[in-house]
């Protein structure tokens, strides 16, 4: 296996950086594993719970479907990219103002989604945050506050959230 | 954001999270992210058997393979290290939990070989080159078919499925159903669940120099799990420093010792290296506790006017093949609570406590608390349809009332306080019952299948021994509380230091909660059974006031005062009618930790192990509306309210957290979540694709609301709410999917209420009533 290694370069919430990996390794643990980035987290193994949630040339994407080698080139944006140094991010802020995580581990997957979600829909009603929240799971919170919190967040951000859903 | 609050009015305040900062941003420690020096990966062979001999174990290739360090079966780790189960109750029988299979195995996952290698990947690699040769044997997973005659047996060193039988009994239930006009029969099986913490269980090993052992371990009761490793590794609990680090969720599941840590430690002793094992989410499904899994026969007699006289429950408890040190908890807690809120004082509550080839079973969330809940809710509005009442009427009429507490039960348990009429009615004005029901008679009349459903319940919380509390004011005067109450996502850096900043009249930031790490807290339990604040908080609001009189003391002694004449001031105290004299906390640590005080032993202080010897019962009501399309079977809740009353509320916001986290996993079990095996034994939900967890999108609005009747028995007048939501909300669906299916003459249905098993209950009537 060792001997197949392959050679990358990709960008990591805004530095470069070059690796050899094994061919077979996942995106999500080469985060963790090869540059420490723990922030990502990995709660399944079948693509379902989506903890390993990051941005992907811009795209949410999760972490464990992805081969390291499928990154070559990319720009990656993990949890520990959102925001600047000591200020968080408006959707951070808006899970922590609307008690949106309780154990946490779920929490950064749900952020980079949510953030997803307002890059490309900044007015969003509950029905669409619930949907752009189906591939991540939370077994804590009931999702009630963690809609809530995205909606503080586009709010926030400039956004007008429309309150209750369409249905 | 800042934290900073005025000292007086933080209980009762929806003070935002002290531990979030650090978790929004990806900066939490969870065990997986503890990265060591020359850490070696464990990973395991699993049986895929349910029930089979171990022929012959061939590790050849696996020993073989680069990076591999060594390689582990039953047979070379010998009999002495299994895990410790604790006879909790008097007789019950404990087969063999070795740390690997010897011989045999009883269930799907049950681990074969050990591998440790330098990668995660290696070792998983190098474990599925490990030639097993199994001999299958007769499997049973379900409890009430292992009692049948001549079912195969789940553990064959036994000559019996069932591990223990016990019984709680009150009043004379014979005389009381000789009595009856009218008995209730039933038969209710609550499903088999997946905790399904987010994060998977796991843990780190790591030998010290000096020949201690440090292990961080996704824990929910640190101390507890020192002392079954200790045991089950035949090493000094003093020389053990266990961690909990940032714990991703347990619901319960993460509170035993598993097998997988006492081997992590054994063979990092062995080796002289730290070794990882970090649980799959494939791994989880067939090794962490599950829940639920009891099947009731009840019978309840009644008056004609509705009197509850007497109540027989026989629970079959799906106990899984091995024991954990918690297993038997469950069914012992559905016992003590079998007659709810009702003065029923004639009962008769058996427990079979049965063996199957299943994953153990075990505490999750509600642990008994909503077996017992869903059986005695559906049983009462069985008793209102069959005697024509109102299921209010019926309900009311039997209610503890609040004058009668503190109450003892038929099962010879008592509540503290309670008032469930009080609940019932907030529960019926936030839902607009009367329009509810005037909704679903419209709706019945159009042919509609609409039900509203109702339960009342209780929540007892605390309990499980003790909990530990160190308050110490530190030199500078700033302080540290050390629980025994080891958070796993309930906030407690933030509820306690709430208390602790109010009765210290402090800033929260003058504050510091730890918790979860066996080297800095005192002997501790642990978080589970919604007995943090009770206990927890219990055992930390004693300490304080024990500070506080011994500072009252010095600071009485630095101003020449009589203690008496000292009161408590934001930021330590004053001298009673002169304010402006005022002695600070660090004024008074100073003098604690420095000159000596005559006839005061120096220090700042004081550890408390608080037993009240009694839990605190918490109580609510919740209300559903359900709609069920007549053509699909799909159910929709329209409609959920919560009354939950836990006495005082030390922070609504996280109160309201856990009352959604516990619904959402009530709903969970009411119409999508259960753990099948098939036909063989063979695991049928294994994983995330089919086992339906619920996601965003499946909650409905909730509406919430509360009553607060203080526990007189708390020095904080709390009691807990963890569990509460996914008590009541299961029973409150149930009842209402069965009132929508009233029309069909549908007695009942078991959860969870899933389209195609609705669907095939209204097709089967739709054939009789074609005939």
């Amino acid at each position: 296996m060792k001997d197949e290694s392959i050679a990358i370069s990709l960008s990591v919430n805004g530095v470069k950086h070059e690796a050899v990996v094994e061919p077979r390794t996942l995106l999500v643990y080469f985060l963790r594993e090869h540059l420490g980035l723990t922030g990502t987290h990995v709660g399944c193994d079948t693509s379902q719970c989506g903890a390993c949630t990051i941005h992907f040339n811009g795209r949410a994407v999760k972490s464990c479907t992805i081969l390291a080698v499928q990154a070559n080139g990319a720009a990656i944006t993990t949890i520990e990219g959102l925001g600047r140094e000591g200020v968080l991010h408006p959707v951070q802020e808006g899970f922590r103002e609307k008690h949106g995580l309780q154990c946490g581990y779920c929490t950064p997957g749900m952020i980079m989604s949510g953030v997803s979600l307002l890059q490309t829909n900044p007015n969003p009603t509950d029905e669409e945050i619930k949907h752009a929240l189906e591939g991540n799971l939370c077994r804590c919170t009931g999702y009630v506050n963690i809609v809530e919190a995205v909606k503080w967040a586009a709010e926030k951000m400039g956004g007008k959230p429309q309150g209750k859903g369409k249905n | 954001m800042t934290t900073e609050h005025t000292p007086s009015g933080l209980i009762g305040a929806s003070i935002r999270r002290v531990e979030d900062p650090v978790l929004v941003a990806g900066k939490g420690c969870y065990t997986d992210d503890i990265q060591l020096p020359r850490m070696l990966h464990l990973a395991f062979l699993r049986s895929p058997y349910p029930h089979a001999k171990v022929i012959s174990i061939n590790t050849t290739a696996a020993k073989a393979m680069p990076g591999v360090e060594a390689v582990l079966t039953g047979a070379e780790l010998g009999e002495r290290l299994s895990v410790p189960a604790i006879p909790m109750v008097p007789g019950m029988k404990i087969p063999p939990h070795p740390l690997l299979a010897r011989g045999a195995v009883h269930a799907a996952g049950t681990p074969v070989a050990a591998v440790v290698a330098e990668s995660r990947a290696v070792a998983q690699d190098a474990a599925s080159a490990i030639d097993v040769e199994y001999e299958a044997l007769p499997a049973v997973t379900n409890a009430e078919k292992a009692l049948e005659p001549g079912a195969p047996l789940a553990r064959e060193e036994l000559d019996t499925n069932i591990c223990y039988i016990a019984t709680k009994k009150g009043g004379d239930v014979e005389k009381a159903f000789a009595q009856a006009d009218h008995i209730v029969r039933m038969h209710i099986a609550s499903p088999r669940l997946v905790a399904m913490a987010i994060e998977p269980r796991g843990v780190v090993a790591k030998p010290e120099p000096t020949g201690d052992l440090t292990v961080w371990i996704s824990t929910q009761s640190p101390h507890r799990v020192r002392a079954d490793l200790a045991t089950a590794i035949s090493f000094p609990e003093h020389r053990i420093r266990v961690i909990a680090p940032d714990v991703g969720g347990g619901f319960g599941s993460k509170g035993p010792l598993y097998q997988e840590y006492a081997l992590a430690c054994h063979l990092a002793l062995k080796l002289g290296r730290p070794v990882k094992w970090i649980s799959t989410r494939s791994e989880d499904f067939v090794t962490t506790n599950q829940g639920r899994d009891q099947a009731m026969t009840s019978e309840l007699a009644l008056k004609r006017d509705g009197t509850m006289l007497g109540l027989k429950v026989r629970v079959v408890a799906n106990l899984g093949a091995y024991l954990q040190s918690n297993t038997a908890g469950p069914p012992q807690r559905m016992m003590a609570m079998a007659p709810g809120c009702y003065q029923i004082q004639n009962c008769h509550v058996e427990v079979v406590a049965v063996f199957t080839n299943t994953v153990s079973t075990g505490p999750y969330r509600g642990a008994g608390r909503p077996e017992s809940v869903l059986n005695i809710e559906r049983l009462i509005d069985k008793a209102a349809r069959d005697l024509g009442m109102d299921r209010l009427e019926i309900r009311r009429k039997n209610f503890i009332r609040p004058e009668q507490f503190p109450y003892r039960t038929g099962v010879n348990v008592e509540y503290d306080s309670g008032d469930y009429e009080k609940s019932l009615a907030e529960a019926l004005r936030l839902s607009g019952y009367e329009n509810l029901i005037r909704q679903r008679d419209e709706a019945r009349a159009r042919g509609e299948l609409v039900g509203v459903g109702i339960s009342t319940f209780v929540e007892p919380s605390g309990g499980a021994g003790f909990e530990s509390g160190t308050v110490r004011v530190e030199r500078t005067g700033e302080i540290t509380v050390l629980t025994g109450s080891s958070s796993h996502g309930q906030g407690h850096e933030t509820v306690f230091a709430q208390i602790a900043a109010e009765k210290m009249r402090v800033s929260m930031e003058h504050v510091a909660i730890r918790h979860g790490d066996t080297l800095a807290v005192q002997q501790g339990v642990g978080t589970f059974g919604s007995r943090s604040a009770v206990m927890g908080g219990g055992a930390m609001a004693i300490a304080i006031d024990r500070v506080v009189e011994k500072a009252r003391r010095i600071a009485g002694n630095l101003v020449e005062a009589a203690p008496e004449d000292i009161v408590q001031a934001d930021g330590g105290f004053a001298v009673a009618g002169v304010p402006e004299k005022k002695i600070t906390w660090r004024q008074i640590a100073a003098a604690a930790y420095g000159r000596p005080v005559p006839g005061i032993e120096p220090g700042l202080q004081e550890t408390v192990f608080f037993d009240p010897r009694r839990e605190a019962w918490g109580f609510g009501a919740h209300v559903a509306l359900v709609q069920i399309d007549r053509e699909t079977g799909t159910p929709t809740l329209e409609k959920l309210v919560l009354v939950d009353d836990c006495g005082v509320i030390i922070n609504p916001m996280i109160v309201e957290g856990q009352v959604h986290g516990g619904v959402a996993q009530g709903l969970g079990e009411a119409f999508r979540e259960q753990m099948l095996y098939g036909d063989e034994g063979e695991v049928l939900t294994g994983s995330l694709m089919n086992y339906a967890v619920p996601r965003a999108s499946d909650m409905p609005p909730l509406i919430l609301g509360e009553t607060v009747t203080p526990n007189p028995f708390n020095p904080l007048g709390v009691k807990g709410v963890g569990e509460a939501g996914c008590n009541g909300a299961p029973p409150a669906v149930a009842n209402a999917v069965m009132d929508a299916l009233a029309p069909l003459d549908i007695d009942h249905i078991d959860m969870p209420y899933t389209a195609p098993k609705l669907w095939e209950a209204i097709r089967a009537h739709q054939e009789k009533t074609k005939k």
